[in-house]
């Protein structure tokens, strides 16, 4: 018995919604056997991963904090991935642009008026997005490899936080811990809904809507699906490949850039040597799991923040090291992008006596 | 004192050389594999938990190789038999691998690691100079050697490399020439998976004998920009291995002679040079397109 793949005459509509379920399920279904394996209760396990999380206000709201960065990440880089741009350092897009954002509340803690706070999410933005621009820059110009590239620039970024938190940035009133001074009222994010949410996520999902209508109803749309899936036509229509590639790399770093500064002023209130748990990398995952498309990217946001916030409560309740979560991304990436193959192709066990010629004509 | 800063030139220069060695072959054969990080993280936590279990040094080691061929298999499976795309595949890879050796390593952080032993070669070791720097190392040191003769002379000098170069130039042609282009794909990701496990190995085994979380902090990625920069043959990897091998441990001589640079500045200097030498090699269109494999990261579905 082998695997054989036989391609469908068009893309599966059907599969296209099924595969982000089907994966999420054997995610589930390995999470299980870990469980197992590490001899813990599987189905208190998956209870505590997937579902407690839901069930309580403060750890709902806790879930929603984490979702944000990853729903806005996730967005910016569904832009890159639909036009074939391999941007995988929103991780340090993220950092610059708090670095940026944070410039004013750091550097000028006096200026407070109602325009701090507009002004700090445009410079995180905008640090972002310039972050994002040097490998986008550096593949139009040198043709150089962006994955390798935006990637090292995630360590360039951390290792520029840990020296600016323990260096020239620290709190002057801090007693030498390496952190920035505390943000102040005006550069803090309102919080909303009466609870302890920032404004963060009202934003996200203001910006993932826009997006979508963008992504389904502009010609801008339209060129990043088609330079995405056909360079060649899309250069006889007159798109650039160049444009669209330092244009979706400023875009999803203005978003990460963006996502960053609304985690240092709406979460952490100060820069620390270290303010993202892997957004940048699990956004990755999100974009995928959410098939590019920013609705979809909303929903899957929650399904990851939920392996943020289930992989501390097995922790705390059950003993397991919290590194499960990392494990059961790193699995739904796996299934989710095995998944994907059902929507172009059929998959057939063929019993190796049959010919392979035959095999084809059934 | 410059034998001394050269030694430790050489031992950051190991696993970079030995995953880079590893990742040519894969790259050779047409497939991209960006799951470097993540097969040499799990060689590297598997390598000191069998290593540290059974008190063998050896037997580390072949867990390791193992355990990275584990991942590639992974890979492989996805990427070759259900053709999902290479380059989310790879990162999968790495997310993954990173997860699972913090998961298996948790009960091994500050555990006392165990030291490869120098094996002094007899004869060679006795040199003045080259002696005491090349010939009195560990095991995989020398592994490290024989690869980059065995796949420079394997991949240019023997059918099997003719073979697994047509495949990765041209992918129909050698399927249409009745070779399996899957199967011999398949067989150089393995081998992929093996050199990042062991690259892995001498991080937990050798060069800092113990495990710390994320302790391959980023080789693998540089491993690959490394296949880059070499333009895919065997001798450049070495070139640029210890290139990178030098400027990863000016760290650790800065410090000694207490220049006033930030340390972050010289920690980041490995990635900028990454940076630096990826612009370098790619801005020269003709070196790069004569040797790249043509059918690099495309996928292959056989039509049968």
């Amino acid at each position: 018995m082998r695997l054989e793949l036989v391609k469908r005459k068009e893309h599966s509509q059907m599969m296209a919604l099924l595969s982000p379920l089907i994966a999420v399920g054997l995610t589930a279904l390995a999470a299980a056997i870990i469980f197992s394996i590490t001899s813990h209760n599987p189905l208190i396990g998956l209870y505590k991963f997937f579902i407690e999380p839901l069930t309580q206000q403060w750890s709902l709201e806790a879930t929603i904090d984490k979702a944000t960065p990853l729903i806005l990440i996730g967005c910016g880089l569904a832009v890159c991935y639909l036009s074939n741009n391999w941007n995988i350092g929103a991780e340090g897009q993220f950092v610059i642009g708090a670095l940026f954002g944070s410039i004013l509340p750091v550097l000028f803690p006096e200026f407070e008026n109602g325009a701090t706070l507009p002004l700090m999410l445009i410079f995180g933005a905008v640090g972002g997005a310039l972050w994002a621009l040097i490998p986008a820059l550096l593949k139009t110009r040198f043709n150089t490899n962006e994955i390798l590239t935006s990637l090292m620039l995630v360590y360039v970024a951390g290792l520029m936080l840990d020296y600016l938190v323990r260096g020239p940035w620290r709190d002057p009133g801090g007693y030498n811990f390496p952190e920035s001074r505390i943000f102040s009222d005006a550069a803090t994010l309102p919080e909303v809904f009466g609870g302890t949410m920032s404004m963060s996520a009202p934003i996200t999902v203001i910006v993932a809507i826009v997006l979508a209508v963008v992504l389904a109803k502009t010609l801008k749309g339209f060129e990043i699906r088609v330079m995405g899936e056909s360079p060649r036509a899309g250069s006889f229509a007159g798109f650039s490949a160049k444009g669209l590639t330092l244009f979706s790399f400023a875009l999803a770093g203005a978003f990460a850039g963006l996502a960053g500064t609304m985690e240092v002023s709406g979460s952490l209130n100060q820069l620390l040597p270290s303010i993202s748990p892997g957004y940048g990398f699990t956004a990755i995952i999100v974009a995928f799991l959410g098939r590019l498309n920013p609705i979809g990217i909303i929903i899957a946001g929650f399904v990851l923040a939920l392996s943020y916030i289930g992989g501390e409560g097995v922790q705390s309740a059950m003993g397991v090291s919290n590194e499960i979560a990392s494990v059961i991304q790193g699995l739904l990436l796996f299934f989710v992008l095995a998944c994907d193959t059902l929507i172009l192709y059929r998959i057939r066990m063929v019993s190796r006596r049959v010919p392979a010629g035959e095999a084809s004509h059934v | 004192m410059f034998e001394a800063v050269l030694l430790t030139v050489i031992t950051a220069a190991t696993p970079l050389l030995i995953a880079a060695i590893g990742e040519l072959v894969v790259e050779r054969s047409g497939v991209l594999n960006l799951g470097v990080e993540g097969m040499m993280i799990m060689g590297a936590v598997i390598g000191f938990a069998i290593a540290n279990q059974t008190g063998s040094g050896t037997l580390g080691v072949v867990a390791a190789i193992v355990a990275g061929m584990a991942m590639s298999a992974l890979f492989g499976f996805l990427v070759l038999v259900l053709v999902t795309n290479q380059v989310a595949t790879g990162l999968a890879l790495t997310i993954l691998g990173i997860g699972l050796s913090g998961m298996i390593g948790e009960a091994y952080i500050g555990v006392p690691g165990l030291d490869l032993p120098q094996l002094y070669i007899p004869g060679l070791s006795e040199i003045p100079f080259i002696g005491p720097v090349f010939f009195q190392q560990d095991a995989i040191v020398y592994m490290s050697f024989a690869l980059v003769a065995i796949v420079a002379y394997g991949l240019f000098r023997t059918r099997v490399g003719l073979v697994l170069r047509a495949v990765g130039d041209n992918h129909g042609s050698a399927h249409a020439l009745g070779y399996s282009v899957i199967k011999i794909r398949f067989a150089a990701v393995l081998f992929g998976g093996a050199c990042a496990g062991l690259a892995g190995a001498y991080m937990s085994l050798a060069y800092t004998p113990q495990w710390v979380e994320n302790m391959t902090a980023g080789r693998g990625w540089i491993a690959l920009a490394l296949v880059v920069f070499s333009s895919w043959l065997p001798l450049r990897v070495v070139v640029g291995a210890y290139l990178f091998g030098a400027v990863s441990v000016l760290n650790l001589h800065a410090q000694a002679v207490e220049l006033d640079i930030p340390s972050q500045l010289l920690s980041s200097l490995p990635y900028l040079a990454t940076i630096l030498v990826l612009v370098l090699i790619s801005a020269n269109r003709r070196l790069t397109l004569v040797n790249t494999p043509a059918c690099l990261g495309k996928p292959f579905v056989p039509d049968r």
